[in-house]
């Protein structure tokens, strides 16, 4: 491979790493008054790296001797990631405008970026070393920006909790790293596939155990799921919809490259620690979520809730499994980001942000639109048909039916039911409560924006069924 | 009529129409609605009279491969196309019965009623397995928000319980389905009705499907959510519920446990008649010391669907159709008690028995019709309810005659409650000055309860007319199961006419 053929393959991440430095430089002349200039400039920067998908990164195979992936599973999340990270820029601007205290700075949307590049890395990754320099910058990013409201006690707390736990996750991950290096003497996944089929080794169970920790982390799946409620509380809502959206969908792209790159002959090793984390997040999602009284925190344990039905798929270990996957982070990227912009439209007559549950009273009668989108949302997430989300949960159950987890499949299921309850307790308060607040007219950008996404988890969506199959199908036979 | 998409066509209407009520005023919305309805009845009457008797087992049939895993596959058969009729005759008439009493949020009351509507028919209708557990899931929507918006004082409870409860037990099945589409290869219904299972594996997709249906019929003891959904819904919401909705746990024993496990229904036939004798027995008792109206027609209805449970199980003609016509006649009759109920509710805002009286003096109409139903309940010959349970009862004496001889003292006992339940609302003195004001049915009521009353006594004096489009699926049915029929404790013989009359001839004639 020539150097040339290696740069087409990585001109998603070249975009967005010269856009990102030049607009840090413009940030830092311009100052505050460029900060809706530098938003727009990134969210297009976010089409160009998408649209340069299109080339070589989707189809070029393994770039800088076997570093680099650029296949069409990584493409895929890539779009996820900038589609969600787009989203996350363009929900900012109305939600520190009105909030008192901090402005937006030009530095958001940057940090954004930089955060996108990170996640890019991640879902190309080929080597452990590359994935973790990814990991690292994405996270790094990410810290900063659960912190960015800085008179905010909580969302300084949210920073530094994330902070201190996320390099926890970091030496974790990095330990199993050194581990597995020092057992199968390379970092290149295709050698440490080598390794894990030539047999069992003491050494290389403990890195699996250890990066799988690491993932989990990444990934919010019980048991290390902790300091999701607290971040998601504390952070600023386009922060949090950033963290529950792209990042989730980078962590569990990780998780399957290496899960089925690199430690695919070890398959049933790990799937016993994904079907633990699997079900205790369900379980513990849904039940967590019960006493939830902030909307934020109730979101966060659904996205640990949800996270745990994904891992349904790995757990399969097929290539069905992954595309189910795929499909599963598709609509639960719409679901959340739609969600949480109606969160975002939560605001009292001064343009406060309201989050608790009963903020939310009887909005089917001042806003009955807002709260139908809510409504669909809610059942989605639940995972009642005729939404989307149904087609979601039926996808990954599907793949570990097929590969004959059956007490995997009813346990989720019958979990499912538990998660049904406070789904239904936001439908509840919206359309069965007398009303409580009526709510500041919202933007028109974001009405938009929760209008489509409602459109595409109604049954609507199912048109789009048959093609979304087709195209996670094709992204997960690029891993085997 | 082929080739023109009806079935699509009766699933549009009332979606279209529900999209619409959304954005229209209140006066605007119910017009729209009752139009809606009445405009899919139409297309039933023209459904069923295009119906070919005796011809292919599935008849109108669509299919458009578009969802990827599964396909918009929709046809009828006999048992579709009946319980499709009732669910389309039933609807105008909710539309009617809620035009007055309710008067808040009414364009989404009407929209949730239409998509209740479309679920409804859909689920009837369909023809690949995800496709049903889609339309069969989604119902729960319409009707959790129906009961926790519109309903009564404890509406909120009963809504929780009712969509929690629906829910657990139809994910086991989706379990079940998943496994099956995937054993069989196809999501097709009537191929995988053809398709025989391992006889262990039976038994587990059984008992997954039976978790659901169970639910939804409902059977002892798994009843609990009824009364209380029941009681909590507004009038038009029970007799949907009671009427068509309940119908979709005796529809998914005959489309799916019979026909696609017939060797686990034989070896769990004994639970079926055990649970269903309870449930006659019990229920029925506890119906007897009801002192709310509503609840206690919920706990008929638990004792009526018993009785087809055990039909269906019984492995013989009389049963299916017998079973198919206590739905139906079900369906009716209890759907007119509730609008009975609804008719003095409204005027008197009380279920409570014991504060009516002597409605048969100031309310003659009315008490006629009361009658009428209250006899179609208990099953008196003439009406509906008789045929159905009288078909039923002696099939399952083929099969249990100790299931037979319990599930007859429902008869008995069903009278008890029923009678008692008249005596004390219509009989008697006038309770009080409250009640004496009560006016009579109005013309709208009338034209409610009328359609019900004429297509009750059609059923009981010449059910001919709605068993015969199912005639020929029952044979097919039995054709299907009887390999594995049930062992027999009644063992009737045959008699034998033909000796008997060879002997009366020798005798006259020596």
């Amino acid at each position: 491979m020539n150097m040339a053929a290696d740069f087409a393959m990585v001109l998603p991440e070249e975009i967005l790493s010269a856009a990102a430095i030049l607009l840090m430089l413009v940030a830092a002349w311009g100052g505050q008054q460029v900060t809706r200039l530098v938003s727009i400039v990134s969210v297009f920067v976010l089409f160009g790296a998408g649209i340069a998908l299109l080339g070589p990164a989707s189809y070029g195979g393994s770039a800088f001797s076997g570093l680099f992936r650029a296949d069409a599973f990584a493409a895929f999340c890539k779009v996820l990631i900038y589609g969600a990270s787009a989203v996350a820029i363009i929900m900012a601007p109305d939600f520190f405008g009105r909030t008192s205290g901090d402005d937006l700075r030009p530095e958001y949307p940057i940090l954004i970026l930089l955060s996108a590049i990170g996640s890019g890395m991640m879902v190309s990754a080929g080597d452990l070393l590359t994935l973790y320099v990814g990991l690292e910058l994405q996270s790094l990013s990410a810290y900063v920006l659960a912190s960015f409201m800085r008179r905010d006690s909580r969302s300084g707390e949210a920073g530094l909790k994330y902070f201190v736990l996320g390099a926890l996750a970091s030496g974790i991950l990095l330990y199993g790293i050194s581990l597995v290096y020092g057992f199968s003497g390379s970092t290149l996944f295709a050698d440490i596939a080598q390794a894990y089929a030539g047999g069992r080794s003491p050494g290389l169970l403990f890195g699996l155990v250890f990066i799988f920790a690491g993932i989990a982390f990444k990934l919010a799946a019980v048991p290390f799921h902790m300091w999701t409620p607290d971040v998601y509380e504390g952070a600023p809502t386009p922060v949090t919809a950033f963290f529950a959206s792209a990042q989730k969908v980078s962590a569990m792209a990780m998780g399957i490259r290496v899960a089925v790159e690199a430690m695919g002959p070890a398959l049933a090793d790990w799937r016993q620690i994904v079907i633990f984390a699997s079900m205790a997040s369900i379980i513990l999602g849904a039940v967590g979520a019960i006493g939830q009284q902030n909307i934020k925190r109730l979101l966060a344990y659904s996205s640990i809730n949800n996270v745990g039905f994904t891992l349904v798929g790995l757990a399969a270990g097929t290539a069905q499994g992954v595309s189910a996957v795929l499909f599963y982070l598709t609509i639960y990227v719409v679901m959340t980001l739609g969600s949480f912009l109606v969160v975002l439209q939560m605001r009292d007559a001064d343009g406060q942000q309201l989050e608790t549950m009963a903020s939310l009273s009887g909005l089917s009668r001042t806003r009955p639109g807002l709260a139908l989108a809510m409504a669909m949302f809610m059942f989605s997430l639940a995972g009642i048909p005729p939404l989307l989300g149904f087609n979601a949960k039926l996808a990954v159950f599907d793949a570990a039916v097929q590969a004959g987890l059956f007490p995997l499949a009813v346990i989720g299921f019958a979990a499912s039911v538990i998660g049904a309850y406070y789904y239904l307790r936001v439908v509840k308060v919206m359309y069965f409560d007398e009303p409580a607040h009526s709510f500041a007219p919202g933007d028109r950008v974001e009405g938009g924006l929760i209008a489509l996404s409602a459109a595409f988890v109604s049954p609507l969506g199912w048109l789009l069924l048959a093609p979304l199959g087709a195209w996670t199908l094709t992204a997960a036979q690029s891993l085997f | 009529m082929q080739g023109f998409p009806i079935l699509s066509v009766m699933l549009a209407v009332p979606a279209v129409a529900a999209i619409a009520c959304l954005f229209l005023r209140a006066e605007a919305a119910r017009v729209v609605a009752l139009a809606a309805t009445l405009i899919d009845f139409a297309l039933g009457i023209v459904l069923w009279s295009s119906f070919d008797i005796g011809g292919a087992q599935w008849q109108f049939v669509e299919s458009a491969p578009i969802f990827g895993r599964f396909a918009w596959a929709l046809g009828i058969d006999g048992f579709a196309l009946m319980l499709i009729m009732l669910s389309v005759f039933l609807m105008p008439i909710c539309i009617g019965a809620s035009w007055k009493s309710v008067t808040e949020r009414v364009p989404e009351y009407m929209a949730a009623f239409l998509f209740t509507e479309v679920l409804m028919i859909g689920t009837f209708a369909a023809q690949d397995l995800l496709l049903f557990y889609v339309f069969f899931e989604a119902g729960l929507i319409p009707m959790y928000l129906i009961i926790g918006i519109w309903g009564g004082a404890n509406r909120i409870y009963a809504s929780y319980k009712f969509f929690l409860y629906t829910l657990l037990g139809s994910v086991l099945m989706l379990v079940a389905m998943l496994y099956m589409s995937q054993a069989a290869g196809t999501t097709y219904i009537p191929t995988l009705m053809a398709y025989d299972f391992p006889a262990h594996v039976q038994t587990w997709l059984w008992l997954a499907f039976f978790a659901s249906f169970a639910v939804k019929m409902p059977m002892w003891p798994v009843h609990t959510w009824l009364p209380d959904a029941h009681v909590q819904a507004p009038t038009a919401g029970s007799v949907i519920l009671a009427g068509v909705l309940l119908k979709l746990g005796g529809y998914g024993f005959l489309r799916f446990s019979l026909p696609m496990f017939p060797e686990a229904s034989s070896q769990l036939t004994w639970l079926i008649l055990l649970l269903s004798a309870i449930a006659v027995v019990y229920t029925s008792l506890v119906a007897l010391v009801q002192s709310d109206m509503k609840k206690l027609i919920a706990y008929s209805s638990v004792a009526h669907m018993a009785i087809v449970t055990i039909g269906l199980f019984a492995f013989n003609r009389q049963g299916i159709e017998g079973a198919m016509i206590v739905m139906l006649s079900h369906g009716l009759v209890s759907g007119a008690l509730f609008l009975c109920v609804g008719v003095i509710y409204d005027r008197l805002h009380t279920r409570e028995i014991a504060r009516y009286g002597g409605l048969s003096i100031n309310m003659p109409r009315y008490a006629v019709f009361f009658l009428l139903f209250t006899m179609a309940s208990i099953g008196l010959p003439g009406t509906s309810g008789f045929v159905g349970e009288f078909l039923s009862l002696m099939g399952t004496y083929r099969v249990s005659t100790w299931a037979a001889l319990v599930c007859t003292t429902g008869i008995i006992l069903g009278a008890a409650y029923a009678l008692y339940l008249y005596r004390r609302v219509a009989y008697g003195e006038i309770k009080s000055e409250e009640v004496r004001a009560m006016p009579d049915l109005t013309s709208r009521e009338l034209w409610l309860l009328a359609p019900i009353a004429a297509v009750v006594l059609w059923m009981g004096v010449y059910p001919e007319s709605f068993l015969a489009p199912m005639r020929q699926d029952v044979g097919r049915l039995l054709a299907r199961i009887e390999r594995a029929t049930p062992p027999s404790d009644s063992n009737p013989t045959a008699g034998r006419p033909t000796a008997l009359a060879a002997a009366a001839h020798a005798e006259t004639h020596p």
